[in-house]
């Protein structure tokens, strides 16, 4: 007989998440992702000065900032019809990487290696669940080390952030037009300092480390498979230019649904509400003019987090998406075993190494003495779009500019893709869908379901928004 | 508890600037003897947040985070760090406060959504129930010692609480009554700035001086404006007016003549820069207002006290309310004697030519 489990909460993930996963015959046969917990920070932007956007939506998420002030910033310039100069496409670049890197190496070990390894005998560490931890003793010692080093390593990559930045979390730095910090050699050299240090850490120990997981736990090749769709809408501009689709990047903008690689058409993507606490009619909307009016006393929802769709499809987003359709060797060669939890956690790796080694050459390319911002002024009215890649995969920020005012603020996040619940089609989100025939040994433990969440490396903070462009007030509900 | 460290030396160490001896070396081997000697333990938990005052914690450096979660302080539950999950964690959090009534303190990071019974945040399942964060902290907080809030969301309100405060965010301070609670706002607090505080409470087991807002006094007794890197050019009157420029910030909307803290002194992420020496605007986030106002728009008016607010033009008029809370009496002495400008107009504003 089915046996339902509830997780509430998954911790060692930003948010607040719940999973319900249904279990028959020891594997997974339904799940249900349940986000739970809503600011609306974009009602909080209306008729704000739009400039603070990319200041005050980076505190969306404490651990992926620089992806919505990066976005925030890029949907500004975009409705001020103006483009950073190079000095400032690169230092952004170089805020953007430097958080790539700690958020990496935060996720693979203090998010995510407790699943594979034990810690020590002492809370926080205790208690965990028990399972299969499979590592022998003196493995699994050092990879605790490596834990702890790793947590030094993350605070360097902050650090590095800062150089540019300012502080870390919520950097001070990213304005429309460009950043604030310029470019000097010492900064280069505290920079690269530290770069060179993380470098080797990432590809002598952090790689490592995921291959030796991969080879004590090779089943999770085919655990963890998802949607097989991605979505990249690209990141790291390469080259000045406007059309952010377009232009050369480190992460092209690319598409693969069904097998198919294609090129990103922004206007394929719309928002489904059926299984989520907000009213029916404001779902199938285009981000420009999605609307939310919440109604958990909606029968059948479960989750605050949206149901994104591109062209109808559920898409994955994330590194494993970025490194597929760029077609990093190591991860195409895996073929069909690339789409799974190994996969994940590989392909973020291994990013993680391609972003620091392209941060040493982009350093090297700021010109001292060069403007690191172009002015701006704030048109009457105006609407822009930020396209861009976070650590946890596509983010896409939309404003509406009315009276120098914002009139509307919308956000997609990676994680309303990647967790989405289900959708007017009744088709499951990807992590829901990756939950599916994940075997159970002990329902009391189920510590390979949350094996398969935290490959994903949810941020529900990021994921649950709300924006209402006619202020209503948000709806009563129960909740029971 | 006793130790060897006397209290007016520890806040001398705290609020010495980060490179020189603030929460070195020498300060950890006294909070390390007073852990062994049972420290309290510390719940830690969050809601209306965005985890980056966890996150800033993480960057501590003396001592390092490894430290302060193995030997100094007992943490009994973190959302990030913890190894188990669903009820397991629950339960457990539970239990270890009701074994440690009135001994354990209980760190908040996050606002407190109350708004439909607190249903905008859920931290997990109970007996069955969604468990609310208002709920928790309500549970929680009433059988503390102490609450340390970390972070402007749990301190003020913060983000989440701004007007029109979509799911009616209170401050902790709000939830609950009768038990003894520290601020230590920022967004986020700077780590030494919750390392600091938590060592106080672990080495006296009694919570540190505090202002009218319930701040600790060693980490925000200083105004930014003060000590700013930038202030020689306020003093002679040279103001940056794009971003990228030399000069003051208060033309690009500076708030640090009304912001509390020692970042100027104590620099952020092992002393590598802060927020203003960057070319940034400081927002003030450690005031209890933050963000209310426009990030990149001209200082137009001072809150000076709670329901008082004052404007640059008049502010020599309300100059005691100031030194009230500390702020420099130079900076309304510039203004008198007209060295900051009036109140530029619209277009020169918005126009960054």
């Amino acid at each position: 007989m089915a046996q339902t489990i509830m997780i509430d909460p998954v911790t060692r993930i930003e948010g607040h998440l719940a999973v319900e996963v249904e279990v028959d015959g020891g594997k997974v046969v339904n799940a249900k992702s349940m986000g739970m917990m809503f600011r609306g920070l974009e009602i909080i932007m209306q008729g704000r000065d739009p400039r603070d956007a990319a200041q005050l939506m980076q505190r969306i998420c404490g651990v992926c900032p620089i992806s919505h002030a990066t976005a925030g910033a890029l949907a500004l310039d975009n409705a001020f019809g103006i483009e950073p100069p190079p000095n400032g496409r690169i230092i952004r670049n170089l805020i953007f990487g430097s958080n790539y890197v700690q958020s990496h190496i935060l996720h693979f070990f203090h998010l995510a290696a407790l699943d594979y390894v034990k810690g020590p005998d002492i809370p926080p560490f205790t208690p965990r669940y028990e399972g299969d931890y499979r590592f022998p003793e003196d493995v699994n010692q050092q990879v605790v080390a490596t834990y702890l080093k790793a947590l030094q390593m993350r605070r360097k990559a902050q650090e590095m952030l800062a150089i540019w930045g300012g502080k870390m979390p919520h950097q001070q730095a990213i304005v429309p037009g460009g950043v604030t910090e310029v470019p000097d050699s010492q900064k280069v050299a505290e920079f690269l300092f530290r770069l060179q240090e993380l470098q080797a850490f990432i590809d002598n120990e952090y790689i490592p480390t995921v291959k030796a997981v991969a080879e004590a736990y090779p089943d999770y090749w085919d655990i963890g498979r998802g949607c097989m769709n991605f979505l990249v809408y690209g990141g790291f501009p390469l080259e000045e230019g406007m059309d952010h689709v377009s232009k050369k990047k480190l992460f092209p903008s690319k598409v693969y649904v069904n097998g198919q690689l294609s090129d990103l058409n922004i206007d394929a993507i719309d928002e489904a509400v059926k299984y989520c606490w907000y009213e029916d009619d404001t779902g199938g909307k285009k981000p420009t003019e999605a609307v939310v009016k919440p109604n958990t006393a909606k029968k059948g929802a479960y989750s605050f987090v949206k149901a994104p769709r591109y062209n109808g499809a559920p898409m994955e987003v994330g590194p494993l998406a970025r490194m597929y359709v760029m077609g990093e060797e190591t991860i195409t060669q895996l073929g069909e075993k690339a789409f799974s939890v190994l996969g994940r956690h590989l392909a973020r790796a291994l990013e993680c190494s391609m972003v620091a080694k392209a941060m040493g050459e982009w350093v090297t390319q700021l010109e001292a003495g060069q403007p690191v911002c172009t002015p701006h002024k704030i048109p009457d009215s105006a609407q822009g779009v930020g396209l861009t890649e976070g650590p946890r995969g596509s983010l896409g920020h939309w404003n509406r500019i009315e009276h120098q005012r914002t009139a509307i603020y919308n956000a997609i996040v990676p994680t309303t893709w990647n967790l989405s619940p289900r959708d007017d089609q009744d088709q499951m989100g990807p992590m829901e869908q990756a939950l599916i025939g994940t075997p159970v040994a002990d329902p009391n433990n189920p510590i390979e379901v949350v094996r398969v969440i935290r490959s994903f490396d949810p941020c529900l903070a990021c994921a649950i928004h709300i924006m209402t462009p006619d202020k209503q007030t948000i709806s009563s509900f129960q909740i029971g | 508890m006793p130790t060897k460290l006397s209290r007016r030396d520890f806040i001398r160490l705290c609020a010495g600037s980060a490179a020189a001896i603030s929460l070195s070396g020498y300060l950890a081997p006294f909070i390390k003897e007073a852990a062994a000697a049972g420290g309290p333990p510390v719940i830690w938990i969050q809601g209306g947040s965005c985890t980056g005052c966890s996150i800033s914690i993480l960057n501590t450096v003396h001592p390092d985070i490894e430290k302060v979660i193995t030997e100094v302080i007992s943490l009994r539950y973190h959302p990030n760090l913890a190894a188990g999950a669903g009820n397991l964690v629950i339960e457990e959090m539970y239990k270890v406060a009701s074994e440690n009534r009135k001994k354990f303190y209980l760190v908040v990071e996050g606002a407190v959504p109350v708004a439909d019974d607190g249903a905008y945040c859920i931290i997990g399942e109970r007996n069955g129930h969604h468990l609310t964060f208002v709920q928790a902290v309500k549970e929680l907080g009433s059988q503390a010692a102490g609450i340390l809030n970390f972070g402007t969301c749990s301190a003020f309100g913060g983000f989440p609480a701004t007007p029109p405060n979509p799911t009616q965010c209170k401050p902790v301070r709000d939830i609950v009554k009768n038990v003894p609670i520290v601020n230590v706002p920022g967004c986020p607090p700077h780590p030494d700035w919750m390392v600091g505080t938590i060592a106080h409470v672990i080495l006296y087991n009694e919570l540190p001086e505090l202002d009218a807002f319930g701040r600790p006094t060693m980490f925000f007794n200083k105004i930014i404006h003060d000590n700013c890197q930038r202030r020689q050019y306020f003093d002679n009157a040279i103001f940056a007016k794009n971003f990228g420029e030399p000069g003051c910030m208060l033309e690009l909307g500076c708030k640090g003549p009304f912001a509390h803290c020692d970042s100027t002194t104590r620099l952020w992420n092992g002393g590598t820069n802060w927020c203003v020496k960057a070319g940034g605007v400081c927002l003030a986030c450690t005031e209890p207002q933050f963000p209310a106002w426009p990030i990149y728009e001209r200082l137009p008016e001072l809150p000076v006290g709670p329901g008082i607010t004052a404007t640059v033009d008049q502010i020599g008029g309300v100059l005691a309310g100031l030194a009230v809370l500390g702020i420099g009496g130079h900076l309304a002495g510039n203004i008198y004697t007209g060295r900051i400008g009036p109140k530029k107009n619209q277009d020169a504003k918005e126009g960054d030519e």
